[in-house]
C-alpha cells in the first residue's frame, strides 16, 4: 500500500491517530489548535507559513489525511493553499476564520473547502473533523466499487492489485471504510474487506481505455451517447456496461467541473447546468452535470464548456472564426481515442479555440463555448501563451450541442485560458520544449490569474511521456493562479496531459492543426483525457511507484481533479498509490 | 497567604475578568485544555497572545504613521489582532477590531487612529489582569477550574 513511511494513518482506532496538518500564521491560535487536537487523540504536525505546508504534503504523499488552513496568511492566500492541496493531493481540507462573512465563506466551499470553522473554535467543532476524511474515503470506494460492479475479475487485468494497494485511502484506510461501507455493499460478490483479492478488480481506465472511450463518445455523438452505445463500440471484451456507466458520468461531472471552474472564474463561463447546451446530461459528457456544479458560480451561463473528448476533436474551434483566431480546425479525431486534439500548441490561438465559438462554433461536440475567451492571444503555446484559465477552466463541454458555446464574453477568459493549456499542451514534442518554457508561462499564467492550472505549466507538467518531466510541484506552483477548485486544475493538466500524451503518444496527433481550438478543448475536456494520458505512467504507477515519482505531479493530480468523477475511482487509487508510493 | 485565600482570590478575580468581559469562554477553554502533559499551556499561550499583539500593535503603528496610509495593510494587521485575541478570548480588544476594520474599509484616518489607541489601551488592561492572574496564581498552585 502506498503509505508514506513516516506516518501511517492508525485505521483501527479510526479516528483517532487521524493525521492533522494545521497551517495558520498565528502562533497563539497553531498552539491552541494542536492542544485541542491532540486532545481529540489526533496525530497533529503544525506550520507557520502556507510554502512549508505544501512542502511537508509534498513531501509525504500520503502522510496526512486532512488539512486545516486558515484563510489569511501573509506568504499564501489560503484559498490558494486549499487549491493546491486539492489538487495535489486531493486531501480534504478544512478553512478558518475569524471573519465568518457569507462570502468568504462562499468562497471556501467554492474552492473546494470541506468545511468552514470560524474562530474561536472549539473543541467539539474539531473532533468531528474526521468525518471528512471518511466521507472522501467512502465516496472513492463507492466510486470503485460501482466500477467493479459485476466485473468481477476482469477488472484485475489493470493490476488491480496495484490498484489495491494504491487504494485511494491508504490501504488501511481503505480497508476500514470498506468494511463500513460492506454493510451497505450492494456488490455481494464483490470482496471488499479484502483488498488484496482480485474479485475487486477495478476498472482502470487507462488513456488507452478512455480514448477508445471517448472516441465512441464522439462517434456517437455527444447528444445521443449512452453507456450501451459506448460500450459496443469500444468494443473491449472485458468491460461491463456498468463500468462505462459510471466512467461516463465522471466524465460528464468532469467536464461539468471544468466548466464550472471557468464559469466561476470567470463567470462568464456559462457552463452553468442549468442550462445545459442540448445538454441533458447524456449529451455533454457529463459536462451538464458539471456544469450545474460550477454554474452557481458562474455567473455566466452557458459556457458548458463539456469538453468532450470526442468533442475536442471535432470541435471546431474554428468555428467561429471569430472566435479568437482559433484555428480551430475541427480536430479532427485524431489520435487516439482522447479525442483531445490538442491543438497545436504553438498554436496558441488554437486557444482561443473554438470557444470563443463557445457555443456555436463547435459542433463537433466540443462546445468549447468556453474559449472565446478573448484570450485568443494567448495561444500561442510556444510561448506558452497565459492561458489563463481564468475561466477555470470550465470545462469545455464539448457537447455536440453545444451550439451554444456560451462563452460569449466571459467566455473568453475561460478560453484563453483553456487554450493556453491546449497550446502548452500541443503535441508532445512542442510540449518538452515547452516545459522549460512553459514555466514562464506559468507564472503569466498565474498573474493572469488564471484559475486553471495554466496550460502552460499543465504542458510541463505533462511532458508525459517522458517521467523525467518533473513536474513536481513547481510546476505546480506556477499555477496557482487556478481556481479554487481543484477541478480547474485538475482539469488543465489534464488537459494538458492529454494533449501531451496525445502529442506524445501518439494519440493521435491532436490536432496540432486543429487550431488551437481544439487542443483547447481537448485541455479542458480532457482532463479525463489525461489521466488516459496517463497512460504511460498507469503502467509505471502501478508496478513501479519508482518511475511516478519522476512523472510529473500534475500528471497525477490531474485527474484527480475530477477524479472522483471522471475517473474511475480506482484509477485513482492506483495512480495515487502509484504515484505516490 | 494560605492556599484557600490565594485561590479563593483567584477565583473571584478571574469571575471579575469574564464579569468584565475581558475574558470569555475561549479562555474557559483554555484552561480546560490545560493537563498534566502541558502543565503550563495557558500561561504559554497567553504569553505567545503577548509577544503577537505587541508586534502588531507596532506594526499598525507604522503602518499608521505613513504619509500615505495603506489601509489594506492595516486592515491585514487588525485582522490579525483580532484574530490573536479571539484565542484567548480578550473580547473587548476582539470588540475594537472590528470598529477599527470598519474604518479601515471607510479608508477613515482619524477613526483608525482613534482604535488604535483604544486597542492599545484595551490589551494593556487585559494584559496587567491576565498577569495579576497569573501572579495569583503562581502563589497559589493551578487554577482550580
Amino acid at each position: 500500500m502506498v503509505e508514506s513511511g513516516f506516518s501511517s494513518p492508525r485505521h483501527d482506532a479510526f479516528p483517532a491517530g487521524l493525521r492533522v496538518l494545521v497551517v495558520d500564521d498565528d502562533p497563539t491560535w497553531l498552539k491552541i489548535l494542536e492542544k485541542m487536537l491532540k486532545k481529540c487523540s489526533y496525530e497533529v504536525t503544525t506550520c507557520g507559513l502556507a510554502r512549508d505546508a505544501l512542502n511537508l504534503l509534498r513531501e509525504r504523499k500520503d502522510g496526512y489525511d486532512i488539512v486545516i488552513s486558515d484563510v489569511n496568511m501573509p506568504d499564501m492566500d489560503g484559498f490558494k493553499l486549499l487549491e493546491h492541496v486539492g489538487l495535489e493531493m486531493d486531501l480534504p481540507v478544512i478553512m478558518m476564520s475569524v471573519d465568518g462573512e457569507t462570502s468568504r465563506v462562499m468562497k471556501g466551499v467554492q474552492h473546494g473547502a470541506c468545511d468552514y470553522l470560524l474562530k474561536p473554535i472549539r473543541m467539539k467543532e474539531l473532533r468531528n473533523i474526521w468525518q471528512h476524511v471518511f466521507r472522501k474515503k467512502i465516496h472513492e470506494v463507492r466510486d470503485i466499487e460501482s466500477l467493479e460492479g459485476n466485473e468481477g475479475l476482469q477488472m484485475t487485468r489493470s493490476g488491480s492489485d496495484l490498484v489495491d494497494d494504491g487504494h485511494l485511502l491508504s490501504g488501511e484506510d481503505m480497508n476500514s471504510a470498506r468494511k463500513r461501507k460492506d454493510a451497505e455493499n450492494k456488490h455481494d460478490d464483490r470482496d471488499l474487506s479484502d483488498p488484496s483479492s482480485t474479485k475487486k478488480a477495478r476498472v482502470v481506465w487507462t488513456v488507452d481505455l478512455h480514448q477508445k472511450f471517448v472516441k465512441a463518445v464522439n462517434q456517437i455523438g455527444f447528444d445521443k451517447v449512452g453507456p450501451k452505445k459506448i460500450l459496443d463500440l469500444m468494443n473491449v471484451p472485458w468491460l461491463t456496461r456498468e463500468n462505462v456507466a459510471s466512467h461516463l458520468q465522471k466524465y460528464r461531472l468532469y467536464l461539468s467541473r471544468l466548466q464550472k471552474d471557468s464559469d466561476v472564474k470567470n463567470s462568464f463561463v456559462g457552463m452553468k447546468h442549468s442550462d445545459p447546451p442540448s445538454k441533458d446530461s447524456t449529451d455533454c459528457f457529463g459536462i451538464h452535470s458539471s456544469m450545474s456544479v460550477i454554474q452557481d458560480d458562474v455567473s455566466n451561463g452557458t459556457y458548458n464548456f463539456s469538453v468532450n473528448n470526442s468533442l475536442v476533436q471535432n470541435v471546431d474551434l474554428n468555428h467561429e472564426g471569430d472566435k479568437k483566431g482559433i484555428t480551430s480546425a475541427p480536430v479532427a479525431e485524431p489520435k487516439g481515442a482522447l479525442s483531445i486534439d490538442i491543438p497545436d500548441p504553438h498554436k496558441a490561438q488554437s486557444s482561443q479555440i473554438s470557444f470563443d465559438h463557445s457555443l456555436g462554433s463547435v459542433d463537433s461536440g466540443l462546445k468549447f463555448a468556453l474559449f472565446n475567451s478573448t484570450n485568443q492571444t494567448r495561444y500561442s503555446w510556444s510561448e506558452i501563451p497565459e492561458i489563463q484559465f481564468k475561466q477555470e477552466c470550465e470545462p469545455l463541454q464539448l457537447e455536440n450541442g453545444f451550439s451554444q458555446l456560451p462563452l460569449p464574453g466571459s467566455q473568453h477568459q475561460v478560453q484563453t485560458e483553456y487554450l493556453q493549456p491546449a497550446v502548452s499542451i500541443s503535441s508532445g514534442p512542442s510540449i518538452t520544449e515547452k516545459e522549460v518554457s512553459s514555466r514562464p508561462l506559468y507564472d503569466e499564467y498565474r498573474s493572469n490569474h488564471v484559475k486553471h492550472l495554466s496550460p502552460t505549466e499543465a504542458v510541463d507538467l505533462f511532458p508525459v511521456p517522458s517521467r523525467n518531466q518533473t513536474l513536481n510541484n513547481q510546476v505546480f506552483n506556477p499555477i496557482s493562479a487556478t481556481t479554487s477548485s481543484m477541478k480547474n486544475q485538475g482539469i488543465s493538466l489534464n488537459d494538458l496531459e492529454f494533449a501531451q500524451r496525445n502529442l506524445n503518444g501518439g494519440v493521435g496527433v491532436p490536432i496540432a492543426s486543429l487550431s488551437e481550438d481544439l487542443q483547447f478543448c481537448w485541455l479542458q475536456g480532457e482532463c479525463y483525457a489525461m489521466n488516459i494520458g496517463l497512460q504511460d505512467f498507469e503502467c509505471i504507477e502501478y508496478n513501479d511507484p519508482a518511475p511516478i515519482a519522476e512523472i510529473p505531479f500534475l500528471l497525477y493530480d490531474a485527474p484527480r481533479f475530477d477524479h472522483e468523477h471522471l475517473f474511475d475511482p480506482t484509477e485513482y487509487a492506483a495512480i495515487d498509490q502509484g504515484l505516490f508510493a | 497567604m494560605d492556599v484557600v485565600k490565594l485561590q479563593k482570590q483567584l477565583v473571584d478575580y478571574r469571575a471579575s475578568l469574564y464579569h468584565e468581559a475581558f475574558l470569555d469562554e475561549q479562555f474557559t477553554q483554555l484552561q480546560e485544555l490545560q493537563d498534566e502533559n502541558n502543565p503550563d499551556f495557558v500561561v504559554e499561550v497567553v504569553s505567545l497572545f503577548f509577544e503577537d499583539s505587541e508586534r502588531l500593535l507596532n506594526e499598525l503603528a507604522k503602518a499608521l504613521e505613513q504619509q500615505s496610509i495603506d489601509f489594506k495593510r492595516v486592515d491585514a494587521h487588525v485582522h490579525q489582532l483580532k484574530g490573536s485575541s479571539s484565542s484567548i478570548g480578550a473580547q473587548r480588544v476582539q470588540k475594537v477590531c472590528i470598529t477599527f476594520r470598519n474604518y479601515c474599509e471607510e479608508q477613515n484616518v482619524e477613526g483608525c487612529l482613534k482604535c488604535l489607541q483604544q486597542v492599545k489601551h484595551e490589551y494593556s488592561l487585559v494584559k496587567t489582569k491576565l498577569e495579576t492572574m497569573f501572579k495569583i496564581l503562581a502563589a497559589g498552585g493551578s487554577i482550580p477550574m
